[in-house]
């Protein structure tokens, strides 16, 4: 079978890759392993709400029309939202299809899926950037009776043991489960290593109102200092809440959560957190203050101050001194384990030779390097730093469907 | 701005150091390196280090000349006290790499520094290393690092300087995290 181009996955990215291609009349299909917004359905714990607020949540010729703009949209919303964007946009999805193979062929690519060949001229990796938990190596060394569980596997507290319960990796998604598991009556102990902080909302507004308003996010991946650690960096310390509260690590600690170092290793069935604490603190509020006036100089250049609130500072991250350095995890007072020390993407079935050393896929902007007709969309700051987010995919997905495009017109000629 | 036309020297080279972190990513092999250090005992707790050679950049390389360092321990444990404890020379090594970091730092974003200076202080129960009690670790129960700092800059972004300083720091990484020693008989 023959067709233009492949996209892979049919989540926001994929879909609004789509869309684009529809728009430049290229022939296309869209293969998703499951349904629609797959990994939202079935890979997601059920009281996850969008860390961006409603009004954000923008697809290619789709912005957000609902009654709660200030509002985060609840998993199952984001669902409702992608399968209603696919009929919208009429995207040729093929659901319950997997890749198993994309490889180089004569005129392209050729794509193994559910044991037909496609043949292709272009493929579009949107398979996103959360596939696979990345677990630490010492997590070999936890002992057998700990019950050990991923944000992918996790459900709610109810199918945790009693006991206390370490929660390691502070980022929106360990915040935000350290806070869910303590209300069970499990004690939690919070495992922090380098983090984001942000608060919820500064001077009345979002603070992705703020990092939109301020060019933060409009940054170009190719004007970045450090492009490296811009892709790596965990997901900021934020929570989707109807009350549109902040969960940084002092509400934590004060809901009785004990915070601890970056897990370094364990020895013997006991965990060992690094003495670095403080300092990982205090890098993340420098960066958070940074941010906020960096935000106060733009709102008094655009004439802003009058009807925003005045300008104010948040507590610094407060460290208790006698936070430990270890953690008997034989002792029975720890009873799961939680990895909340982020994602992978799963580009295993990709065999074309485009990774580097550390096996990721080399890419300008999106463009990957060394195999024309390969794009890669739907992974942080891909473009901007607003790839990261649902709404980057609009123009990401333009930029990518534009370069696309003119390479099937140079190919013809 | 660049570093060449900068009017800021702490006597850092950072073009140096950023194209050694280009150059390195490249060559992942020769960003391998083996420090070194042989040890001869003398008499009592008193031993002589030497420091001379080291392997990086793929090869083996030499120090301009050997370093010495005499470890011993005071008279108040009944030693001769020929030299600094281990335990003062971590810190030294501690607050000399946090030292070097915050000059690298403050040439990279141009900050001049007229003067700094640092204190250490390392808290130790020493019943742990007597074995009298079973509850006291060997080590630091804490360590302080104050530094003053003269420099052209805000307190804000001296708090930045010394906070990256910590975080570039391959001692602050060894003294904060775990890390496996393998102690053999040759």
């Amino acid at each position: 079978m023959q067709t233009t181009a492949v996209v892979v996955g049919a989540g926001h990215a994929g879909l609004a890759m789509s869309r684009r291609l529809t728009e430049r009349s290229i022939d296309h299909v869209v293969l998703e392993r499951g349904e629609v917004a797959n990994s939202w359905r079935t890979q997601r714990w059920p009281t996850l709400r969008l860390l961006t607020p409603n009004w954000q949540t923008r697809l290619p010729g789709h912005d957000y029309a609902g009654d709660d703009p200030d509002g985060f949209m609840p998993v199952a919303d984001v669902v409702a939202t992608l399968t209603r964007y696919a009929r919208l946009v009429g995207a040729p999805v093929r659901t319950a299809t997997t890749v198993h193979t994309v490889r180089a062929a004569p005129e392209g690519f050729e794509v193994l899926a559910n044991g037909d060949v496609l043949c292709t001229r272009a493929v579009v990796l949107a398979t996103g950037a959360c596939i696979r938990p990345a677990i630490p190596g010492v997590a070999d060394a936890i002992p057998r009776s700990i019950t050990m569980l991923t944000p992918l596997t996790y459900r709610d507290p109810g199918q945790l043991p009693d006991g206390g319960v370490l929660v390691v990796g502070a980022s929106a998604t360990g915040v935000q489960l350290a806070a869910e598991i303590h209300r069970s009556g499990r004690p939690v102990t919070l495992a922090v290593g380098e983090h984001v902080r942000l608060p919820r909302t500064y001077r009345g507004r979002d603070i992705f109102w703020w990092l939109e308003a301020t060019g933060l996010l409009a940054e170009r991946y190719d004007q970045i200092d450090d492009l490296t650690r811009a892709r790596h960096l965990p997901s900021p310390q934020l929570t989707g809440t109807p009350e549109a509260v902040t969960t940084d690590l002092n509400t934590l600690t004060a809901l009785g959560i004990r915070i601890v170092g970056r897990l370094g290793r364990i020895a013997d069935g006991v965990a060992q957190f690094s003495g670095s604490l403080a300092n990982t603190c205090a890098l993340a509020d420098l960066k958070m203050n940074r941010f906020l006036t960096r935000a106060d100089q733009w709102a008094t250049a655009s004439g802003l101050d009058d009807e925003l609130p005045p300008p104010h500072r948040f507590a610094p991250t407060s460290v208790d001194p006698r936070s430990p350095l270890e953690l008997d995890l034989t002792s029975g007072e720890v009873t799961t384990v939680l990895w909340a020390t982020g994602f992978r993407p799963d580009h295993s079935w990709l065999d074309v030779p485009v990774r580097d050393r550390t096996g990721r896929i080399r890419h300008d902007g999106g463009v990957v390097t060394g195999a024309p007709g390969l794009y890669l969309l739907g992974m942080p700051v891909l473009r901007t730093r607003a790839s990261t987010y649902i709404h980057g995919a609009a123009a990401d997905s333009d930029a990518l469907a534009g370069h696309l495009h003119s390479f099937l017109g140079s190919r013809h000629r | 701005m660049t570093i060449t036309d900068s009017p800021v020297n702490n006597g850092v080279n950072v073009q140096a150091l950023l194209g050694a972190r280009e150059a390195l990513s490249a060559a992942p092999e020769a960003a391998q390196f083996t420090w070194r250090a042989s040890c001869t005992w003398r008499n009592g707790t008193h031993s002589r280090s030497t420091v001379a050679g080291f392997t990086g950049l793929g090869a083996e390389q030499q120090h301009r000349t050997e370093y010495e360092f005499d470890v011993d321990h005071p008279e108040c444990f009944a030693s001769e006290d020929n030299g600094a404890t281990p335990t003062e020379i971590v810190l030294v090594g501690l607050v000399g790499c946090l030292t070097a970091g915050v000059a690298a730092v403050a040439q990279h974003r141009g900050i001049q520094l007229r003067s700094v200076t640092a204190t250490i202080e390392g808290e130790m129960n020493v019943l742990g290393i007597l074995g009298a009690d079973p509850d006291v670790r060997n080590g630091f129960e804490a360590v302080t690092v104050r530094f003053a700092i003269d420099a052209d800059a805000s307190r804000d972004d001296l708090q930045a300087l010394i906070a990256q300083s910590q975080k570039r720091s391959a001692v602050f990484d060894i003294v904060t995290n775990p890390t496996k020693v393998l102690v053999e008989l040759a």
